[in-house]
């Protein structure tokens, strides 16, 4: 594990475990990850089917819980005993952001609402957080698509908003799930500028797991996921502008 | 806070509303069926209103003119007159006819009636009531028949002088008033043809043509031509007479049968009409059930139409009691729909129904109430398909 030692890690998994069913069908999905992530970082996680990237990943994002290992979000140790459904949604809402693979945007809110309403979860009074969420466009360079439909958005603009709606409650963490997949090289590659951007300005870590050959150079730091455990290495941590 | 459930219904809206539209004619049915029997009630109940009658005496041990045959002698009424309270009597005959006219079979209750007596309608809409103790008669609106038009009955011809309303058989037949004269005719006297053949058989019978004596078979023959007999005498009691106490006195000493207006009533309404009313109830119960079965099925289909949005939602924390709200506020926002084009459509097409439809307030309100209940309940599988959505499913892999 490479860590600048004078920084608190954003993300911090030790030892993780999860094991799906029990007895002679049990199977291990994880069996000791390790991992660091400061803020500010964007680090790449890389590994073939079934090598427990999507495992690691809902158990980062509070939606599957370990069966072993500690992880730490933005200094709070998560899954810690006595935890409860509502400290789990409430964490996913405030503390982390989610990039999928495809938008799954609200299709029946416009593209200012579909951000906004992340703040308004969090109980923001709604003009503030519609505002929030018209300079997070305007960063995203889709301001003058706000009050577009989530149809009327081509498939580039619709992957901007939802981060857009990650980045909505100013998380520190957001997990990017093959956020580039769908997209051409060009695009691919304005992706994860705009997700470099935005961890250096608003000090995010963001895990981005994928499989896509023209982004990998982009990383610093890459995370190689294989039969449920993690090897790091150096990325080439390409400039891209 | 954005309204979820208002923002995903304009995004259907098509859809929503024209399911809202198809929900509101089954409750626009419903709310029919319940005025078709508050029609029947109202019938029942004008009838009786309208006779402007206190007392009903009939034959002894029958329910009366419109429940069962009863036939009493035509002169019965004077011995009433003699008693006590009574006011004003008058004598009545009922007979369900099928009458042609202008090419047409109408359906009718013939009324045989005294001029200005009990049991004549109270109320007319156009014309004059009967004055002539013949060929005159007057029509309910539902017959179809105008002022001036010519009935042909069984043995005569009638001209139409008045308009009434409100005035059908607890059968939903209009009532075609007559005098009783004729009335007594046309109900109790035979044609031509039956009445030879009788008179043959008569000539033939030994114990009713004893040789010898002469006047019998006259008498017999007499007997069976004459038309004497009425249904019921309406009675209107005299001031500061309780017509329960008339009731009484007329069948202890008269040995007939009498009931008061609240007694012909419940037969009237309560016991004549109550398979009718058990049969309606049987179709309010099958159309709610089909309508909540509807609103289940298509806020089903509109939730599992956005899983994948719901595990979003989901993910980036939104509470359990949200989404079951908007889903909730999907199905009622549906109920509201349906009950206001039902009851649209029921205003609308009431009017058309061959029978009285009487739509009321207090009904529209519990068609509401049970509308947006029903709705509320078929909500509840949505709801929980909804909260029953994973998170991590938002998550690929």
């Amino acid at each position: 594990m490479t860590l600048t030692q004078t920084q608190t890690p954003a993300i911090l998994v030790e030892g993780l475990m999860k094991r799906y069913g029990t007895g002679g069908t049990a199977v291990d999905a994880l069996k000791g990850v390790d991992m660091a992530v400061n803020p500010g970082e964007v680090v790449g996680l890389i590994g073939p089917s079934g090598s427990g990237k999507s495992t690691l990943l809902k158990a980062l994002g509070a939606v599957i819980e370990p069966t072993g290992g500690k992880i730490t979000l933005d200094g709070n140790p998560v899954y810690d005993h006595g935890w409860k459904i509502k400290d789990l949604r409430a964490l996913r809402r405030d503390r982390i952001g989610f990039v999928f693979q495809a938008p799954y945007l609200i299709p029946f809110l416009n593209a200012t609402d579909n951000v906004a309403l992340i703040p308004m979860l969090a109980g923001m009074p709604d003009a503030g957080a519609r505002q929030r969420a018209l300079g997070l466009l305007q960063v995203l360079d889709v301001g003058h698509r706000a009050a577009a439909q989530v149809s009327e958005l081509s498939g580039g603009e619709q992957q901007r908003v939802s981060i857009a709606r990650a980045l909505a409650n100013h998380p520190p963490i957001i997990l990017a799930d093959e956020p580039t997949a769908p997209l051409d090289s060009q695009r691919a590659l304005a992706v994860m500028r705009i997700l470099n951007g935005l961890a250096k300005q608003y000090q995010t870590a963001i895990i981005v797991v994928t499989h896509d050959e023209k982004i990998i150079p982009t990383f610093k730091r890459i995370y190689h996921i294989r039969d449920g455990k993690t090897y790091e290495e150096a990325g080439e941590g390409r400039d891209i502008g | 806070m954005i309204n979820l459930a208002g923002r995903d219904i304009r995004h259907h809206g098509g859809r929503y509303i024209f399911t809202g539209l198809g929900l509101g004619l089954l409750i626009g049915v419903t709310l029919t069926m319940a005025g078709v029997y508050r029609g029947l009630v109202d019938d029942g109940k004008a009838l009786i209103d309208n006779s402007g009658a206190d007392l009903w005496v009939v034959q002894q041990g029958t329910l009366g003119p419109y429940a069962e045959p009863s036939a009493l002698h035509d002169d019965v009424y004077r011995s009433l007159r003699a008693l006590p309270g009574v006011g004003e009597t008058g004598n009545v005959t009922y007979q369900t006819m099928q009458v042609r006219h202008a090419n047409k079979d109408v359906r009718v209750m013939v009324a045989g009636v005294e001029p200005d007596a009990p049991g004549a309608p109270l109320y007319l809409v156009s014309g004059r009531p009967i004055i002539r103790n013949h060929y005159e008669a007057v029509a309910d609106v539902k017959t179809g028949f105008k002022q001036g038009d010519k009935i042909k009955l069984r043995h005569y011809e009638y001209t139409v002088v008045g308009i009434t309303r409100r005035m059908v058989s607890s059968g939903g037949d209009p009532m075609l008033f007559i005098p009783v004269q004729d009335a007594q005719e046309e109900q109790f006297v035979r044609d031509a043809d039956a009445i030879v053949s009788d008179r043959q058989r008569l000539a033939q019978n030994p114990r009713l043509n004893p040789p010898g004596v002469p006047g019998v078979l006259a008498a017999v023959q007499e007997n069976q031509v004459s038309s004497r007999s009425v249904n019921a005498v309406l009675v209107k009691v005299a001031k500061g007479y309780d017509p329960k106490n008339l009731a009484g006195t007329v069948k202890r000493w008269k040995r007939l049968g009498a009931y008061t207006k609240d007694e012909m009533t419940d037969i009237l309404v309560v016991k004549m009409i109550a398979v009718s009313a058990r049969q309606i109830f049987m179709f309010l119960v099958i159309l709610t059930v089909v309508s909540a079965a509807i609103i289940a099925f298509i806020i089903y289909t509109m939730t599992i139409g956005k899983i994948r949005e719901i595990a979003v939602l989901k993910l980036v924390g939104t509470r359990n009691l949200t989404l079951a709200s908007m889903i909730m506020q999907e199905a009622l926002g549906l109920g509201l729909i349906g009950f206001m084009s039902g009851k649209v459509v029921a205003t609308i097409w009431a009017p058309y129904f061959p029978k009285y439809v009487l739509l009321v307030p207090q009904d529209a309100l519990s068609a509401f109430a049970v509308a947006m209940l029903v709705s509320a309940l078929a909500s509840l599988l949505g709801i929980r398909t909804a909260l029953k959505v994973d998170p991590a499913e938002a998550i690929g892999g």
